[in-house]
């Protein structure tokens, strides 16, 4: 099968990758790009474990092409933090002890950060209807809600 | 000699009785003097069974002793998850 | 070891909710879960999986494949010796199938190629002639005496002469005169039950990473619930020692029992002891759904009488479960779980297992357990809802206490039972008002905990620093938890101390991560290594004092002088003993090795509130709490997000979850679409109330947490449900066309 050549930014950095014209962003950043924060639960879209921004829109990367990186502008979990400076969010999810077995934690940030760009102030119900696409198995997601909440409340005042 | 509850299922090998009676001062030799004794429980004890002594679970503790006014109930091995 | 029980002690550590060590790692990408690892000159292997339910292999040709550009090895049952013990070989032949495929999905034939297409082209190519067999996959149609056999001669001595040769065991528990104890009732009830296989549903797919050369020395990097385990396994299965297999545990993404065993590392190493080149595989989802550990499915009959005053007199329970296509020993659990919660007079609970055409068994969080107290738990509240009593005080008169003769023999110690009930009635919850269509469900709930084999050190670095090396994967905070009773023993602040977890080559024997057993042994074990070392400390500041080691107590982090005959001398901190430690004999470490007992069991009641929707049929959860006895809550955090998971898992079970057969005996729904587990969006908060009735069994009084919470919310969602619609249902999962039928049959 012909490979295909890809010109892209992944966490503010340029990079270039070759993959196969079937093969999904998930399997680039992981199998390729040595970026193994993004999980894969599924493959099908139904987790959410693979979370990744692409362009600013939240994205299942399991469901993108690798060539649909093409020119434009892929954020992972590891470029949620800067240096060793965490996230509010990530220092949140530690402080509320937000994670079990921290699988679905990578998907779940990033969806999260993405909520809290557009909406710095979300309820209760808008942030569990927004995870809803994110699956954990460990934690019964209250305490995710409540990090998440918490976190948007350090943000806001910050 | 020490009083052994069995479970139910047990009871076929035992001629019926609930409760048997041993000499054993701790499990290894309880289990030991039970397959003597009941043959037909030989089959069980060999797949692993674990012992309740006064209330308390030992699941492999072959020198567990065992006194002689101890609650003893034998339970299966017990598995979880 | 006792509860120490020498004046209330007061806790520094224990019990308060410091970051957990591995927290960073998690939250930035960074922590190695069985998929994140690779090796140079990695091979990518797939798996191949039988389109039947059951059928005869009456051939394999793998050579087009083998022939194929790309492909390195090809592996069948042919490949392993079969195994005289019988546990082993069923692993084994559950790995990859020998002259029969069991159920839809069982592994047939593995390729490793250098990549992934390669290795799926060449599954394509691999011949394989199966001549069909009837199946069944109802666990009540594979006990009839016509049913098609899954597999023959599996039955043990104690199934009675005449049933169908797919019941694998049988069992009995109970005591007491039962003709006498329904006698004295004023309302008998029996009902039957079923409830659906569940999937443990871990978010993070099994995976692994073998190497493995010629001279039978082994790697294997897997995500796993115990790595010894592992090691014995696959030694066992591939005939090699177990000192040439390392075994190293990946960050771990969910097991909750489903990642006790193996299925793909015995292949992965085969593959690379045959290709001479480092294998990974990774399973999709559907291959987990497919053939890996569901829970048992089961169909119950309870009988419970009652007086009019709320007592129960009797009960007797049969229960049939099924394993898949082999056998398996859930059901013993069971039979002994389900009257666990009471203090009965006259009790019975009568035991089968059957096999089916299903995945074989693994454990999920108190197996056996959650089916059979639904079945308990809904007939007990049918009996307070038709005698017109509160279930609240009819478990309170009825619970378990210490001295009762629990239901499956042994007298119980101190347990929290009692004060579990008490906490659920004082809450606001309980007496809250509740609106149309809307129900309150109760239901208790037990497990056994179990201690087993541990092995830790502790090793007491020059700089005051104490490193800690345990054996057991954390699975949900466990390091943070063991870093916490050392720095408590040791009196050093937590963030001194950094716990990791071992290979099988760098300590000795753990048995896996399950029944609870961590926090309660291991735990166990660090207070003991930490009190190895703190008895080597105190030898040390002797001999620097030069007094007698006798005279030298540890307080604080420190060694004092005992008494005013030892001498007059400043006390010696660890950092301060730790820096001269090469000076005064050497480096300082702690051990302790045992098998622990004592696990001491746990009870949990939960209450919930729902609304059900009488056009659609669904059940919204509208408030959710959990009451547990933790005996001590080391991380109290984490001991709630074990409460607030397991419960989650329940509710789950109890409303959506289940594994769905086609006529064709094919599974139909293995996916997270169609097999749906709990969202966010689903839930409503789950409150959590943490009780601590010491275990006697523990120095700081710990007990298991993890696998109780399951066990009460498949009643809870159904007697909530009872009570919102008038109408009682007895099968799980109660979906919404289970709902609107149970509704339409008015
Ligand atoms: S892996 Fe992409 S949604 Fe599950
Ligand atoms: S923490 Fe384990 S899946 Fe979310």
């Amino acid at each position: 099968m012909k490979t295909i050549h890809v010109s892209t930014t992944v966490n503010g950095d340029a990079a270039e990758f070759i993959c196969g014209p079937d093969e999904s962003l998930l399997d680039v950043l992981r199998n390729r790009l040595g970026l193994t924060g993004a999980k894969e639960g599924c493959g099908t879209g139904d987790c959410g474990a693979c979370s990744v921004m692409l362009d600013g829109r939240l994205v299942c990367s399991c469901l993108v092409l690798g060539a649909e990186a093409e020119g434009v502008t892929v954020d992972t979990i590891e470029g949620l933090a800067e240096g060793d400076h965490l996230h509010p969010l990530q220092q949140s999810f530690i402080d509320h002890a937000a994670l079990q077995c921290g699988v679905c934690t990578p998907g779940i940030l990033v969806a999260a950060k993405a909520l809290l760009d557009r909406n710095p102030d979300p309820t209760e119900t808008e942030v569990r209807y927004w995870l809803a696409g994110n699956l954990c198995r460990c934690t019964g997601y209250d305490k995710i809600i409540h990090a998440v909440m918490d976190a948007a409340k350090t943000m806001r005042a910050a | 000699m020490v009083a052994v509850v069995i479970w139910g299922s047990l009871r076929r090998f035992t001629d019926g009785q609930g409760e048997v009676e041993v000499e054993a001062r701790n499990f290894k030799e309880l289990m030991e003097a039970l397959s003597a004794r009941y043959p037909g429980l030989k089959p069980q004890i060999e797949r692993g069974v674990s012992l309740a002594l006064d209330g308390r679970i030992y699941r492999e503790a072959w020198f567990t002793e065992i006194g002689p006014d101890s609650e003893v109930v034998l339970m299966p091995y017990m598995a979880g998850g | 070891m006792a509860l120490d029980n020498t004046g209330q002690r007061v806790f520094k550590v224990v019990g308060t909710r410091p970051p957990r060590p591995d927290g960073v790692d998690k939250v930035t990408g960074r922590a190695l879960y069985g998929a994140d690892m690779s090796a140079p000159g990695m091979l990518v292997a797939h798996i191949l999986r039988s389109p039947h339910a059951h059928a005869e292999i009456v051939s394999i040709d793998t050579s087009a494949a083998e022939a194929l550009q790309g492909v390195k090895a090809v592996v069948t049952a042919a490949d392993f010796t079969p195994q005289e013990d019988e546990y082993l070989d069923d692993i084994l032949v559950n790995c990859l199938a020998r002259d029969k495929v069991l159920y839809d999905g069982h592994a047939v034939a593995a390729v490793a190629a250098t990549s992934a297409d390669v290795a799926k082209a060449a599954l394509k190519l691999i011949k394989v002639e199966y001549r069909k067999l009837p199946h069944v996959t109802d666990v009540d149609a594979a006990m009839r005496p016509d049913a098609p056999i899954v597999q023959s001669g599996r039955s043990l001595e104690t199934v009675p002469e005449g049933m169908s040769e797919n019941v694998t065991s049988h069992c009995e528990f109970g005591h007491g005169d039962l003709e006498a104890g329904f006698a004295k009732a004023d309302l008998i009830i029996e009902r039957s039950f079923t409830t659906a296989a569940t999937h443990q549903g871990y978010i993070e797919p099994h995976a692994c990473l073998a190497t493995m050369g010629a001279d039978g020395k082994g790697d294997l990097w897997c995500c796993t619930q115990g790595q010894y385990n592992v090691r014995s396994i696959c030694a066992d299965l591939l005939g090699i020692e177990a000192s040439q297999l390392r075994v190293t545990a990946s960050e771990i993404g969910g097991g909750f029992g489903g990642k006790t065993t193996v299925f793909i590392e015995p292949v992965a190493l085969a593959l690379s002891r045959k290709s001479g080149r480092p294998v990974k595989i990774v399973m999709s989802r559907s291959e987990v759904f497919l053939a890996t550990g569901p829970t048992v499915s089961s169909s119950t009959d309870v009988k419970i009488g009652m007086t009019k005053d709320g007592r129960i007199t009797a009960g007797q329970a049969h229960l049939r479960y099924s394993g898949g296509a082999f056998p398996c020993g859930t059901v013993d659990m069971g039979a002994q779980a389900a009257f666990a919660a009471y203090d009965l007079e006259a009790v019975q609970t009568l035991g089968w297992n059957a096999l089916t055409n299903r995945p074989k068994e693994a454990a999920y969080r108190a197996p056996g357990a959650p089916q059979a107290i639904y079945a308990v738990e809904s007939v007990v509240d049918e009996l307070c809802q038709q005698l017109g009593l509160d279930p609240l005080e009819v478990r309170l008169k009825n619970a378990a206490r210490k001295g009762t003769k629990s239901s499956y023999g042994p007298t119980f110690d101190d347990i929290g039972l009692m004060a579990t009930l008490e906490a659920a009635k004082a809450h606001p919850h309980y007496s809250a008002p509740l609106g149309e269509n809307q129900g309150r469900g109760l239901s208790a709930g037990f497990w056994f905990n179990f201690g087993g084999n541990t092995c830790v050190t502790l090793n007491v670095n020059t700089d005051g620093t104490v490193g800690i090396t345990e054996g057991n994967p954390d699975i949900g905070g466990s390091r943070a938890a063991i870093s916490q009773m050392a720095a408590e023993e040791l009196g050093i602040p937590y963030d001194k101390i950094r716990t990791i977890v071992a290979d099988t080559s760098s300590l000795g024997h753990n048995d896996v991560t399950d029944g609870s057993r961590v926090t309660f042994s291991v735990g166990l074990a660090t207070i003991k290594a930490a009190r190895d070392a703190i008895s080597k400390m105190c030898s040390r500041a002797a001999q620097i004092w030069g007094i007698d080691e006798e005279a030298v107590v540890w307080e604080d982090g420190a060694a004092c002088p005992a008494g005013p005959n030892a001498g007059k001398f400043p006390p010696m901190t660890l950092a301060e003993i730790a820096a001269v430690s090469f000076n005064t004999g050497g480096p300082i470490a702690g051990h302790y090795e045992f098998n622990a007992d004592g696990a001491g069991v746990s009870f949990g009641v939960h209450l919930v509130d729902v609304e059900v929707d009488r056009e659609t049929g669904g059940t919204k959860v509208l408030r959710y709490t959990v009451f547990q006895d933790a005996g001590k809550a080391v991380h109290p955090s984490y001991v709630e997000g074990q409460m607030q998971g397991g419960a989650v898992q329940g509710i789950g079970w109890a409303l959506n979850e289940e594994y769905i057969y086609g006529e064709d005996g094919r599974l139909q729904n293995p996916g997270f679409l169609d097999y749906r587990i709990p969202v966010a969006s689903d839930l409503p908060k789950i409150d959590t109330v943490i009780l601590e009735i010491p275990n006697p069994g523990h120095p700081y009084g710990v007990r298991g947490v993890g696998e109780t919470p399951i066990v009460p919310p498949l009643a809870a969602l159904s007697n909530a449900v009872s009570r919102a619609i008038g109408k009682r249902l007895h099968s799980l999962p109660m979906s919404p066309p289970r709902i609107l039928k149970a509704l339409s049959e008015a």
